[in-house]
């Protein structure tokens, strides 16, 4: 029982990955696009760290964390496209006919969204360093940076894939993208929590846990280790992903009853 | 201008703003994402204005409104690209290519509706940003260069973005037309003033005429007008050669429709 089991999960995490890897269009803007608006900005906004409090005297220290997280948010999207695909297509349909367990669908649907964090995170971490981001907590510190990137990418993931089961079409998936987006910027993207003057927006990045997931990021390049910020973070990131695990299962439920 | 030319630019024009205020997947996007700028970077980078060497007095909303009604006006431009993009894919712009008297018209009407959505996008935002405390020193005569400005970049963007559209006939066209608009735009002084800027983008603003343009903006919006001739000189250059790109774009959709 539970070798069918893994071997349904395998076989659905092979295509999910394969599918995943295999579209260079869900892939690249996924990579390049972090990256182009973290040089834009850490060279545009580097005047930003004469701030008094600001914590770092390097902005493209402080912005790195941004790329992991707009990275996660593409996996929202590609997430939801590709499982609104398999409703489209009546893949999904098809797979109700057999004797697949829910479990084994959901876990290999999200291991291409994996394997597309994991890809993300060893970019930007790479580019990061190459550009002279010091990761302050050292070698143990990075490894943890892509831990929290890959939970990060499995909520974002999860959103996505909840959206997708739930109203069967991808142009609902990309018209929830904006709001993905806005999660990130009401967060404490372009300046530390304490470093914003204007007292609602402070209060919406206060509340905003996109807002942890950076700090947690953020903690490790520049801080070193800060358990407060990492329990913050990961707290926030593997809640969002068990609420929106849950939720998708829901709705994977309610989807093959309707098949 | 001929009758048939008007009549092809009203016909054009009316599908589109009928589309655009219709659908919500066109109106949501064009609304939210030069809200979401200017919300997040008007509140959340407020404290830029502190920075030793930023020398702008009408605040920091109000330096972050001359950048978000730039994007707003420019985007409008290129959504509009999108929908001909659309129309070509779905096969309705073949059918209009037989049935217009003048084909001229056919970019005017689009011209037209890309000129309602960011007028649309733009008074919401002026609006958003008045609340927010957008402080506008400029009189009468500023605001009519302000929005001058914005109405030219516009039309260039749009122009620009249908020369592709027209060429390339699909919707996969979409990155083409939006990211040399994204490059122009962000390698301007956005955040801060182009004093502030450090590394590659500030050799990058130096060169890019969208420097002129935003600067002379938010000259107006002070009421302190800087640079003006040459960034009217740069905006009518700009809509002067998308003009020459979309007439070789409906040139090639004409050869094969």
């Amino acid at each position: 029982m539970k070798s069918d089991l893994f071997l349904q999960v395998g076989m659905l995490a092979r295509r999910s990955v394969v599918r995943t890897l295999r579209q260079p269009a869900m892939v690249v803007p996924s990579i390049v696009f972090p990256l182009m608006l973290l040089s834009i900005n850490s060279s545009g906004l580097d005047s930003t760290t004469q701030i008094p409090g600001f914590p770092t005297n390097s902005y493209f220290e402080f912005a790195l964390a941004i790329a992991f997280v707009q990275g996660a948010l593409f996996s929202a999207n590609s997430a939801g496209t590709n499982v609104a695909n398999d409703i489209e297509s009546g893949f999904l349909n098809r797979l109700s006919l057999t004797p697949l367990r829910r479990i084994a669908l959901m876990m290999g649907q999200l291991s291409g969204i994996l394997a597309l964090g994991l890809i993300q995170a060893l970019t930007f971490l790479g580019v990061g360093v190459l550009f002279g981001a010091g990761i302050e907590a050292g070698v143990a510190g990075a490894a943890v940076i892509v831990l929290l990137s890959l939970t990060i990418s499995l909520a974002f993931g999860c959103i996505g894939a909840f959206v997708a089961l739930r109203t069967g079409t991808g142009e609902a998936v990309q018209g929830v993208f904006p709001l993905f987006f806005a999660a990130l910027f009401l967060s404490s993207m372009a300046l530390p929590r304490d470093l914003i003057e204007i007292g609602w927006f402070q209060t919406v990045a206060t509340y905003n846990p996109v807002s942890y997931m950076l700090e947690g990021i953020r903690s490790l390049v520049i801080t070193g280790w800060d358990g407060e910020a990492l329990a913050l973070g990961f707290a926030c990131a593997g809640g969002l992903a068990l609420v929106a695990l849950a939720a998708a299962s829901s709705a994977l439920r309610t989807r093959m009853v309707r098949t | 201008m001929s009758r048939g030319f008007w009549a092809v630019a009203r016909g054009v024009a009316w599908r589109n703003i009928h589309n655009f205020f219709t659908n919500p997947a066109m109106v949501i996007p064009a609304l939210l994402f030069p809200l979401f700028f200017f919300i997040a970077f008007a509140g959340g980078l407020s404290r830029v204005d502190s920075i030793p060497g930023f020398d702008y007095a009408a605040g920091y909303t109000t330096f972050v409104y001359g950048f978000v009604l730039l994007q707003a006006s420019m985007f409008g431009g290129i959504f509009t690209g999108f929908s001909v993009a659309r129309d070509f894919e779905s096969g309705f712009s073949r059918r209009l290519m037989l049935a217009a008297s003048h084909r001229g018209g056919i970019v005017a009407g689009y011209w037209l509706s890309a000129l309602v959505r960011a007028l649309f996008t733009v008074a919401l935002i002026t609006v958003v940003a008045l609340v927010a405390g957008l402080d506008l020193g400029g009189g009468a005569v500023d605001l009519l260069g302000l929005y001058t400005l914005a109405v030219l970049l516009n039309a260039a963007a749009m122009l620009f973005a249908t020369g592709v559209a027209m060429r390339l006939r699909t919707m996969q066209a979409g990155p083409a037309m939006q990211m040399p608009m994204f490059l122009l735009l962000f390698l301007a002084p956005v955040w801060v003033p182009y004093d502030l800027l450090t590394g590659w983008v500030h050799a990058a603003a130096s060169f890019n005429p969208i420097t002129l343009v935003l600067e002379s903006i938010r000259g107006f919006l002070e009421g302190d007008p800087t640079k003006v001739l040459p960034a009217f000189g740069v905006a009518l250059l700009l809509v002067a050669v998308t003009v020459l790109w979309a007439r070789g774009g409906l040139r090639s959709a004409e050869r094969v429709a």
